[in-house]
């Protein structure tokens, strides 16, 4: 059970910054993890007078407000139309709407967790984080730091093209996914994210250089393979550390055959409007 | 601590525990319609409004509802009355116990989109779990809802 002795509406990142620093402290995102453990939290912090629940548009990035929603990522346009809808694609089977319009992209991100969707769709999206004291650095750094006392402020995702597809699999819907796959092509590189293995999620590059002659049912199915003999996973009550292995050359194989229809058809596009 | 929440329109001011659950403020204020399902934020029973947003009161602090506007069952009653009757004629539920959170959450549904796909019905209400059933006498109940709404938006003519 989680009691928690103390709450603060922090009026400030300062503020919220000090009181973390006492380990008996901890930073609210939708509290829906954190509700779930047996904890004696001090003081229970919470970012949600900041301003940082909206998702910021710039000419070159969206800012992702900490506390911005799971579902108030799942509804955004922009966003949605950068990644192909992959954004919603990573969120929408999690549990519920009521869920999502709880669930933080800040907690979700600083949680690192190994069952995480969000985490797969950004590190593979090439987001960064914006911590208060350190500042930007990538999501795949970020999710292999130690835990510290930082606070999370915003995700920021690049405005570069990106082709991408996200693709999951579950024993039941709502459920933790027994594996996550996201793969996109940011300037030219392949990223395969695979998430929920259940680690944090990893970032698989086409190393062997599979696909340099560009992404055919026979060069996915080749990177399919690689990606499977080479993700490390691990065993728990969804699925086994094999099944698991199988599922994420799978699931790269057709979430690379997705962004190659993808790419398909802004090419049509483009010559349509030529 | 002491909050004040506007609840189904009124304002309710209360000295609470840091730790108290939406929920647990909620029933001691009487709306006895939000109930504990499964209390590990999955099966949608708890579900009230917050700023018109569905949300689970099983897992928001009382202390972050402070200043903002809570509806539950109790505060829509006219709305529910209407689309729980498609609901009972479908003999939908056995028990019952998992309606409130479906009357809320479908409420949230056909505000945001008022005529949804079976697809987009059965998303949105994906987080609203019912273990007597296999969620067709729902699906029937509102798809015979909509039809009744979009009837009405068109003079009457079913």
């Amino acid at each position: 059970m989680l009691t928690i002795n103390q709450y603060v509406k922090a009026s400030s990142l300062e503020e919220a910054y000090e009181l973390n620093q006492k380990r008996s402290n901890v930073v609210l995102g939708g509290m829906l993890w954190l509700k779930m453990q047996k904890r004696n939290v001090g003081t229970a912090i919470d970012l949600s007078g900041l301003g940082l629940d909206t998702i910021e548009e710039t000419e070159s990035e969206f800012r992702i407000g900490a506390m911005v929603t799971l579902r108030q990522m799942e509804l955004h346009k922009g966003l949605n139309d950068l990644t192909q809808g992959a954004a919603r694609e990573s969120v929408r089977h999690i549990v519920g709407v009521q869920f999502r319009n709880m669930a933080t992209v800040g907690g979700s991100v600083f949680g690192r967790y190994g069952f995480s969707d969000v985490l797969t769709f950004l590190m593979a999206a090439g987001a960064e984080v914006e911590l208060y004291k350190r500042g930007r650095l990538s999501v795949e750094e970020f999710a292999y730091l130690p835990y510290d006392n930082d606070i999370l402020t915003y995700v920021i995702v690049p405005k570069r093209p990106v082709r991408a597809a996200y693709l999951s699999q579950r024993n039941t819907k709502t459920d933790f996914p027994v594996l996550a796959c996201c793969v996109t092509e940011i300037e030219r590189e392949i990223r395969c994210v695979v998430g929920a293995r259940p680690m944090k999620a990893v970032c698989l590059r086409d190393e062997k250089g599979l696909l340099v002659e560009g992404i055919t049912e026979e060069s996915a199915e080749k990177f399919g393979a690689y990606v499977s003999e080479t993700v490390e996973t691990s065993s728990n009550l969804r699925g086994s550390a094999q099944y698991r292995k199988i599922i994420a050359g799978v699931l790269a194989k057709r979430a690379l055959l997705q962004i190659a229809g993808e790419g398909e058809k802004k090419e049509k596009e483009q010559e349509g409007r030529n | 601590m002491q909050i004040q929440i506007l609840l189904n329109e009124k304002k309710v001011t209360a000295q609470i525990a840091p730790d108290m659950l939406l929920i647990d403020f909620l029933r001691e204020q009487g709306c006895n319609s939000v109930k504990r399902g499964c209390d590990t934020s999955n099966c949608g029973l708890c579900t009230v409004f917050v700023d018109d947003k569905p949300v689970l009161s099983c897992s928001l602090l009382a202390a972050r509802a402070d200043g903002h506007r809570v509806i539950t069952l109790e505060g829509l009653q006219e709305e529910a009355e209407g689309f729980g009757a498609y609901i009972a004629d479908e003999g939908a539920e056995q028990c019952g116990f998992c309606n409130p959170g479906l009357m809320m959450n479908g409420i949230a549904m056909f505000r945001e989109n008022p005529d949804p796909t079976d697809e987009e019905i059965k998303e949105y209400l994906a987080g609203n779990l019912c273990r007597c059933s296999g969620y067709e006498g729902q699906l029937r109940g509102i798809r015979a809802y909509i039809n009744y709404k979009k009837s009405q938006a068109e003079g009457g003519k079913i």
